[in-house]
């Protein structure tokens, strides 16, 4: 993917340059708002990770002036405020998702890829396929191998999450915001647990695991 | 020194308008009665004179020298002179005149001294009189006498004095009373700031007890006083507790490292030196968020995002995340909510408030075989509480209070897990909803009672 970063913090940027770079992107750094602007005007990124705060123009101001220009690259804001109230100014700007500093770079390429991935899939599937375990979307149906599977409400919606993102880093973090729509750091380990329930139900009795654990990431859907 | 203060201005101000005014009402008076006093006896004299002449008309110069001889001896007679054109007294009751009043005919210009025959010594009176030139050369006065409205004037002129001196101790009296009274009153409120500038927060103002001005003011301001030294012991708490708090994993943080970059390390022990120090970093963010939402609530600017939403599913939501993990730890889950209660909430912050309480509870229910128990109760038509009650070990009452600060965690040892901030978020969510956070006994155990607000028109 190619991926526009504005941040001022030069430390900061080499670190997500670096590490977008080893995930196998392209990626363009611009240190303030202005030139970030220019260059998100005139390239045409995947993603672009905007910080909040930059010298000349404010990181929202970037967004909302390129989006008044039709630019609808999906931006991902990284921002020092963290409050709920914080997120929801920068959603409204038209960022598509928020970050609070200070993140773990894996929480930051989980959401540039998802949101990257997003991008070049449009039109949402009724029908999520990978490797045999298939779920659909308008019969609630979720079924491995032609084997029917019941799946509690909640758990379908996980899974429906993940499967979206098929193939894809999926932080524990993005599953609490995405799936209960709550936005704060999971403190313990409740997640995971809801996610040992569904892998006992999609996996157990298989012979291939599907639900793979990344370490230090989170989870993913892979066949 | 004295004059800065307003009391003593306003006071001197008042006086000085005061003894304007009187003085003014004294003159006024005295004056004013003075002419009427003068108008009555010119008229007298007018009508005397009008006699005078009928005594003349019907019996000539002796007539009227009989007729002023005769009215000359009545008691408290007017003035009678008649003289030859010397100026030689010939008839009258006047016994001297000063001199040059006889020369010209009609009104005497001003009062003008003389003496009657009667009085034994020679005081001078004065008097006011019309001369008339007869037409054989005799000059004829009739007066009358001022000393009367004279001693009037100066009657009433003593009396507006006295009044006036009266009312001067009076004023004096009362700016004493009041005037220096409020004054001590305001000095003994400027001292008292003047310490609590100085640094002693715990001083209050004054109050007198009498429920004045003075005392509501100084209500008021021992009430901010109270707002602020709470304020003040909070953020010293808070440093303090973050001192303790934050600087134990800093300082772990730093060991870590420093052991981890001396001496031959293999890379799998560098590998683990990184992963705990990344887990340390991590719980050093997880509370810092917890101090920054606490503190934002505290100052109300985070309530904004509040909407009219049914709080029942929000607490499904929350049980339901939860659930898994408490059947993990043996824990059964329970909602007792019948009724939809639908209430101006944040939900994200009711949802964490809920999170903190029965993560605590889980951390707290104990043994297994537990149950925790999250209800929604209607207890009246103004409050809605939301609860959640666990078996586990409870917290003594005297320890009820210190649990919702900052920072508290009950067990000695402060070891469990835990940031010791989540009772204290829980409660800033409930206070910027509105409501309260009350703990109460479960006997056994612990019910955290969240209660919110039931808007009005609803």
């Amino acid at each position: 993917m190619k991926l526009l970063v504005i941040e001022d913090d030069r430390e900061a940027a080499s670190f997500i340059e670096k590490g977008l770079k080893e995930a196998g992107h392209t990626v363009h750094l611009s240190a303030d708002g202005h030139s970030g602007y220019i260059l998100g005007e005139t390239g045409d990124y995947d993603v672009m990770v905007v910080d909040r705060m930059l010298p000349h123009r404010d990181g929202l101001a970037v967004i909302s002036q390129l989006r008044a220009k039709g630019i609808d690259t999906p931006a991902l804001i990284l921002s020092a405020l963290g409050q709920v109230d914080d997120r929801i100014t920068g959603l409204k700007a038209g960022g598509d998702d928020y970050l609070a500093k200070p993140y773990s770079f894996a929480e930051l390429l989980a959401r540039v890829e998802v949101l990257g991935r997003r991008r070049n899939a449009k039109v949402p599937l009724t029908v999520y396929e990978t490797g045999g375990l298939k779920l659909d979307r308008l019969s609630n149906a979720v079924s491995r191998d032609g084997q029917e599977l019941t799946l509690q409400p909640r758990e379908f919606r996980l899974l429906e999450y993940l499967m979206a993102r098929a193939g894809q880093v999926v932080t524990r973090t993005m599953l609490l915001e995405g799936v209960w729509d709550l936005h704060f750091d999971p403190q313990t380990n409740i997640i995971d647990v809801h996610i040992s329930r569904l892998r006992s139900k999609i996996e157990t009795g298989f012979a291939t695991p599907i639900l793979h654990t990344v370490r230090g990431r989170g989870y993913m859907i892979k066949a | 020194m004295v004059f800065s203060s307003t009391a003593v201005r306003f006071s001197l101000l008042f006086l000085l308008l005061f003894f304007v005014a009187s003085f003014g009402l004294v003159l006024y008076v005295t004056s004013l009665s003075a002419q009427i006093i003068e108008t009555q006896a010119k008229a007298a004299i007018d009508q005397q004179l009008n006699d005078l002449e009928q005594a003349y008309e019907s019996a000539g110069i002796p007539g009227l020298i009989r007729f002023v001889d005769r009215e000359s001896r009545q008691p408290g007679a007017h003035l009678y002179l008649i003289a030859d054109p010397a100026g030689r007294i010939l008839s009258g009751n006047v016994l001297e005149i000063e001199p040059g009043v006889l020369d010209r005919s009609g009104w005497v210009a001003k009062p003008f001294a003389y003496s009657r025959f009667s009085e034994e010594n020679g005081e001078g009176y004065k008097a006011i009189a019309q001369v008339l030139k007869l037409p054989n050369g005799l000059t004829l006065l009739v007066g009358r006498d001022l000393s009367e409205p004279e001693r009037f004037r100066d009657v009433v002129r003593q009396a507006l004095t006295l009044a006036l001196g009266f009312m001067t101790v009076g004023a004096l009296l009362i700016w004493l009373l009041v005037g220096r009274r409020a004054l001590k009153r305001i000095d003994g409120v400027s001292k008292e700031s003047a310490r609590i500038i100085g640094g002693d927060l715990s001083r209050r103002l004054p109050v007198g007890g009498s429920g004045d001005e003075f005392d509501r003011l100084a209500l008021n301001l021992n009430g901010l006083l109270a707002r602020i030294e709470a304020l003040d012991k909070g953020v010293r708490d808070v440093s303090n507790n973050v001192a303790h708090d934050l600087k134990t994993p800093l300082t772990r943080l730093q060991a870590r490292t420093e052991n981890a970059l001396g001496g031959k390390k293999t890379v799998q022990q560098l590998r683990a030196a990184l992963q705990s120090n990344l887990k340390e970093t991590h719980a050093l963010i997880r509370t810092f968020n917890a101090i920054l939402t606490i503190s934002k609530l505290e100052t109300g600017s985070t309530l904004a995002n509040r909407q009219f939403m049914a709080l029942n599913p929000v607490l499904t939501d929350v049980v339901e995340l939860l659930e898994p993990a408490a059947e993990a730890q043996g824990v059964a889950l329970q909602i007792v909510a019948d009724t939809p209660v639908v209430l101006e909430i944040n939900r994200e912050l009711i949802a964490q408030a809920l999170l903190n309480l029965i993560e605590n509870a889980l951390r707290h229910a104990g043994g297994n075989n537990h149950e925790i128990s999250v209800e929604i109760q209607l207890n009246d038509k103004a409050m809605v509480s939301l609860s959640v009650s666990d078996k586990g070990i409870g917290i003594a009452d005297n320890f009820k209070k210190a649990a919702t600060e900052r920072f508290v965690r009950l067990e000695a040892s402060r070891s469990s897990t835990g940031t010791g901030l989540g009772l204290s978020l829980v409660k800033a969510i409930a206070e910027a909803h509105g409501g309260s956070l009350e703990l109460v006994d479960n006997s056994p155990g612990l019910k955290a009672v969240i209660h919110l607000p039931k808007p009005q028109n609803l």
